[in-house]
């Protein structure tokens, strides 16, 4: 076998150990769904999806667990939001090299790694306690915006790095201020990147249970929240919940959440994708 | 974008609202003294099933009366119970002399109930011939830290020379408390080369799957999977006895059945809401304590519970 036929059968094992991985990775997640909705679909319907908690599985609903999921999301995404892109804007654009620059850096880098159950200890004493928000909707989403912050600056600082330098020389040849230049040339160029990031880290944070469970978010809440201040819980914690009882029915309700969770993950991706788009083809 | 998801969610609650407002009108008539409020419960998950259906009765009586409830586990619970952050603690086991320091620090005085009984289930799989009776001398050679028992031969000699599968709740589990108190004779000693399960079904699902798996847990867990599981008898020298609705009820499933407890807070029980719904939690006690999969306690005990709290309510 010459080299050249030995390097074409290297590119082909490459090619089909490259499709068996990118498989793997899709029949997990097929298997994984189809399971779900085999289990869950059946007891979907208008009620499951209004209906309070209840200790007979065939009554119990998800409507407070829904509700509360989505309060956190809008609230937890108003408060992660402007603290991370304006600390990656601040870090990328103005923070000047040198010691404490590279601090910051590992610090940041090293907080996205941080074991969730840590933040909720910290929500706890900090949103929990000393501020004395209580197991409210505040002091989850505060918990949960910490949580995400590292991601949606890390996020931030790459997209912002992808805008050619000459887009901002331009710029400021032009007598545009260093604000300027931030708000109407960089930030419009990177915002795919940055609301790419924003996303993941936000539909991170709607499936995270542990950290939520240690601030005092409940199990069972008979009634919608109507102000930050109240108290509630979340599709995950309803999930665990049920999956861990003992009755059969309850399990299927765990799948039939699990399709709602899923289903608004989706779509909140789907979101994503479109404003992406949309962000780019404004940016050409 | 955001402002939209808020604004149809505010208008979803006020629907819901409207909704629930209307329902009241109806029970206005049956019950003139209608009370508003919110009640805070938190703490053991074992206990959770059967607050949960006590809220969910309590509310088609006193609707506007907010009951919640978490279930962090008992130690958790007992911590904000502490703190005077709950009104009422669930807990599968009795308060720990470390938690009742905490309390008396804070000057929380409390009172404590028993609301119904648990008995903890020996199980094997449906294929395991062998096994009918285990001793609690057996089960405790079986558990205790260090374990030389491997085969089931190791613990009787004519039982087959195979490994055994253990399954057993995770050290964060009351159950795993009480099991190891009552068996080995100190909490938490346990041998650790056991699947530990935070979710009994995963156990369930496991002894259903292996010939030689055995496990314990809640009296529930096998009720629900008698199809897939087989119960064992426990003998503490007494005879062998079945752990049932019977037998827990009247003690003769010895040692492996415990009580289950909720504790007040005695400031919060002097609140109309609360007092009236710990009332209500043991009037029904006994009935609801079934659909959670306990066993309810003897007529007297639950009357002594109120007497209890007449006793508060008239201070």
């Amino acid at each position: 076998m010459n080299n050249a036929a030995k390097n074409k059968l290297k590119d082909n094992l490459l090619k089909y150990f490259g499709i068996l991985c990118t498989l793997s990775g899709l029949i997990a997640l097929a298997i994984f769904i189809i399971d779900i909705l085999m289990d869950g679909l059946q007891r979907l319907d208008w009620e499951f999806i209004t209906s309070l908690p209840s200790r007979f599985p065939e009554k119990a609903g998800i409507l407070t667990a829904w509700t509360g999921t989505v309060w956190v999301f809008c609230l937890t995404a108003l408060i992660a939001i402007p603290i991370g892109v304006a600390a990656g804007v601040y870090l990328e654009e103005y923070n000047k090299k040198g010691a404490l620059a590279n601090l910051l850096e590992i610090n940041i880098a090293n907080l996205a790694g941080v074991p969730s159950i840590i933040y909720g200890i910290l929500g706890l004493e900090i949103f929990v306690r000393i501020l004395n928000l209580g197991g409210s909707l505040l002091a989850g989403s505060f918990t949960l915006a910490l949580l995400i912050l590292p991601i949606i600056i890390v996020a931030t600082r790459e997209a912002i790095r992808t805008v050619p330098k000459t887009i901002k020389e331009a710029s400021f040849a032009l007598g545009a201020t260093k604000w300027q230049t931030i708000s109407r040339q960089v930030l419009p160029a990177s915002a795919s990147g940055i609301i790419t990031g924003v996303i993941l880290a936000l539909s991170r944070a709607v499936g995270e249970t542990a950290p939520l469970i240690v601030i005092g978010a409940l199990a069972y809440v008979p009634f919608v929240a109507k102000t930050p201040m109240d108290e509630f819980t979340i599709l995950p914690i309803q999930i665990f919940n049920w999956v861990s009882r003992p009755q059969h029915g309850f399990i299927i309700n765990a799948a039939a959440a699990i399709i709602v969770l899923l289903g608004f993950v989706f779509i909140m991706n789907g979101v994503a994708v479109y404003i992406r788009n949309k962000a780019q083809r404004k940016g050409q | 974008m955001k402002i939209n998801i808020i604004s149809v969610l505010t208008i979803g609650t006020g629907l819901l609202l409207a909704a629930c407002n209307s329902g009241q009108q109806n029970n206005a008539g049956i019950d003139n003294r209608e009370l508003s409020g919110a009640i805070q419960v938190d703490g053991s998950s074992t206990v959770y099933p059967m607050t949960e259906a006590v809220a969910e009765e309590f509310r088609t009586v006193q609707p506007k009366v907010n009951v919640t409830i978490g279930s962090s586990g008992s130690g958790a619970g007992f911590k904000k119970f502490a703190r005077g952050e709950t009104d009422i603690s669930n807990a599968s086991r009795a308060i720990k002399e470390k938690e009742v320091n905490a309390c008396r620090e804070n000057s929380i005085e409390y009172l404590e109930l028993r609301i119904a009984l648990d008995g903890i289930a020996i199980v094997v799989n449906k294929e395991n011939a062998w096994l009918k009776t285990i001793t609690t001398e057996e089960l405790k050679q079986l558990w205790e830290p260090n374990s030389r028992v491997r085969k089931w031969s190791d613990l009787r000699a004519e039982w087959p020379e195979e490994e055994i599968q253990l399954f057993g709740p995770s050290t964060a589990h009351g159950t795993y408390d009480f099991f190891t108190e009552e068996i080995i004779g100190e909490s938490g000693a346990s041998r650790s080369d056991y699947n530990a399960v935070s979710d009994y079904n995963v156990a369930v699902q496991g002894i259903a799957g292996n010939e030689n798996a055995m496990g314990y847990f809640g009296l529930a867990y096998y009720t629900e999977n008698k199809d897939k599981l087989k119960l064992i008898s426990v003998d503490n020298g007494n005879g062998a006895v079945f752990p049932s609705l019977k037998t827990v009820g009247d003690g003769t499933y010895t040692p492996l059945a415990r009580p289950l407890y909720i504790y007040i807070n005695k400031k919060s029980a002097k609140r109309k809401e609360v007092m009236e719904f710990v009332k209500f939690y043991i009037n029904n006690a006994a009935k609801l304590s079934k659909d959670a999969g306990y066993i309810p306690l003897s007529e007297t005990e639950y009357g002594n519970a109120l007497t209890q709290l007449n006793a508060i309510s008239i201070k």
